[in-house]
């Protein structure tokens, strides 16, 4: 049974590590500023004072907010613990540094929905989006955690100082943004902008989005999840070599 | 097999490097059921290292680990159940109150919630902390921290505890109160690994000592055995009321060494008893009156210095 699944270790270490960084990080000013207010800022430079239709550019934004939130708590979370002494603590209970990361992960995911599901409700209601749901939560789901193991993958533990890891994190992070088809549409990019784009996650999510909410899209949707896997995959496996790479740096 | 000599901690050839350092070469030794173990040791000679290979946190570059019989490497999980380890800097979550602390510690080991609860207060109360049960740790001073800190790792009633300098860093009187809590959990039958620098600490808590310098075990006994190990080490203290010639005394080789301290002469020997009987008389033969005369025994700093220092 599922609940018993629930009780080992390993599946309890996720959960409780997860409810630890929800309970701590979710307002941590870096995770405000860094996954609120810059989304939020970057939506009004690029769509503020434009004509734009925001039945198409939706699926975009509602991207990029999942991208930014679900990314933010990642990268601050180790950096803050060996900081304030409590990493060398956090392992000591019976987890795996697995075990840590994938509660990080999770942590990231589920902000980043918490916060989408939001926008999602505001985009419903202002546009009339005839809903694909069962692919619109799979997909959510799916990118949710693949940025926020890219967030994870992010927690440089070498820089001393919390606030730095999301300077850092954001230079990994906005590129993956101004390469995906978020402020181009996918169609109407071309040549070396199109090659690009196909290296971003972002860009099968907002694939996803599209083909959930417009019925529209221009990968095929099993490339969209299978390249979102590839690249959870990709990240949870690097976080787990540098988190363990970096263990003992700032203990 | 009587219960006394079950080991509950089993140390072989225990090595770790960084890089060109060798923190622990090839250490060994066995920690018994009941008992408190202390590790002695100059800073960087190699405790907090050897304390995080015992728990599982870094792994060795050769030698094992047994934890009541688990391979703390192959079986990390299973052996950090049966553990609580409060590391060196290790802290507790300040934005946490105390309760919620040692709630998610319970958490960790698969406590049941309606059960932690009372736990929590249960432990709480132990240790006079109930009224600030539900304030933020960051509010706390820095030896409520620590008591806290050692609340959260008993909440699963461990077997073993692992404390890497538990008073360091603490006033005089949060020392005696974590030392009184170790006393009292090693009491209730907890055995008890320790590290610390202070030799006073490791003489009056634990029940062998293991001295150890430059990543080595210098010796392991108990604290009264390694003080007798270095008996040449007893000395006599005096003072006269007038300045006196000691070369006479030094003849006489009751005299391993001696040292001028201020007013005071100390006088090593390894027979303080001959020695007082010849000062005695030396005092008589000179019309001399003492000012103190005083047999001091062996102490563990003489042995821990004796141990430590050759090596720098
Ligand atoms: N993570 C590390 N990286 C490099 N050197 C280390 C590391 N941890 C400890 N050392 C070195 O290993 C030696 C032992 O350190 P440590 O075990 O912390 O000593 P102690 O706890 O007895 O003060 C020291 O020389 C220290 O500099
Ligand atoms: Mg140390």
């Amino acid at each position: 049974m599922p609940l018993r699944n629930f009780n080992r270790p390993f599946f309890r270490g996720i959960a409780v590590v997860t409810e630890k960084n929800i309970r701590l990080y979710y307002t941590k000013p870096p995770v405000i500023i860094f996954g609120f207010l810059f989304p939020l800022f970057m939506f009004l430079a690029f769509y503020l004072g434009k004509e734009i239709d925001f039945y198409v550019f939706f699926p975009g934004l509602l991207a990029m907010f999942l991208f930014f939130i679900a990314s933010s708590v990642g990268p601050l979370i180790t950096p803050w613990e060996k900081q304030a002494g409590t990493y060398e603590r956090l392992l000591s209970f019976p987890v795996s540094i697995t075990t840590i990361i994938l509660g990080d992960c999770a942590a990231g995911m589920i902000f980043g929905i918490m916060i989408n599901v939001v926008v999602l409700a505001v985009g419903l209601i202002t546009l009339n989006y005839c809903l694909n749901i069962m692919i619109l939560c799979l997909g959510m789901l799916l990118g949710a955690f693949c940025f926020s193991s890219l967030g994870v993958s992010l927690a440089s533990p070498s820089v001393q100082n919390p606030s730095y890891v999301m300077m850092f994190s954001s230079i990994i992070r906005f590129p993956l943004i101004f390469i995906s088809g978020i402020f181009i549409p996918l169609e109407d990019l071309h040549g070396l902008g199109r090659m690009l784009c196909y290296f971003s996650p972002i860009t099968y999510m907002v694939d996803i989005f599209n083909f959930s909410l417009r019925g529209q899209s221009n990968i095929a949707l099993i490339v969209d999840f299978a390249a979102l896997f590839v690249f959870s995959l990709t990240f949870v496996y690097l976080a787990n070599r540098t988190h363990k790479r970096n263990l003992m740096r700032g203990l | 097999m009587k219960n006394e000599s079950i080991k509950v901690i089993e140390v072989r050839e225990l090595t770790k490097r960084f890089g060109d350092v060798t923190a622990v070469n090839h250490i060994s030794f066995a920690v018994t059921k009941r008992e408190i173990f202390g590790f002695l040791g100059p800073n960087g000679a190699g405790k907090t290292t050897t304390i995080r290979m015992l728990t599982g946190l870094i792994t060795p570059d050769s030698g094992d680990v047994l934890i009541d019989g688990v391979d703390i490497m192959k079986n990390p999980i299973k052996a950090k159940m049966k553990i609580g380890v409060i590391p060196e800097m290790g802290n507790i979550y300040v934005d946490l109150t105390a309760k919620q602390n040692i709630i998610l510690a319970g958490k960790f080991y698969g406590i049941a919630r309606g059960e932690l609860g009372n736990k929590a207060d249960a432990i709480l109360a132990k240790f006079g902390l109930l009224e600030r049960a539900d304030d933020p740790v960051k509010t706390f001073s820095k030896g409520m921290k620590q008591q806290v800190n050692i609340a959260s790792a008993i909440v699963h009633s461990p077997e073993l505890l692992f404390l890497d300098e538990p008073t360091a860093g603490l006033d005089v009187q949060s020392q005696r109160m974590i030392k009184t809590i170790i006393r009292e959990m090693n009491q209730r039958g907890t055995t008890i690994f320790l590290t610390t620098h202070n030799i006073e600490e490791a003489n009056v808590l634990c029940d062998r000592v293991g001295i150890i310098n430059n990543g080595e075990i210098a010796a392991i006994d108990t604290p009264e055995g390694l003080k007798r190990t270095f008996e040449e080490t007893q000395s006599v203290e005096i003072s006269f009321d007038k300045p006196v010639d000691l070369s006479e005394i030094e003849e006489s080789r009751l005299v391993i060494r001696k040292e001028k301290l201020g007013d005071k002469w100390r006088l090593y020997t390894d027979n303080p008893d001959k020695l007082v009987k010849y000062l005695a008389q030396f005092a008589q033969d000179h019309n001399l009156i003492f000012t103190t005369m005083e047999i001091c025994g062996a102490s563990l700093e003489d042995a821990f210095v004796k141990l430590t220092e050759d090596k720098y």
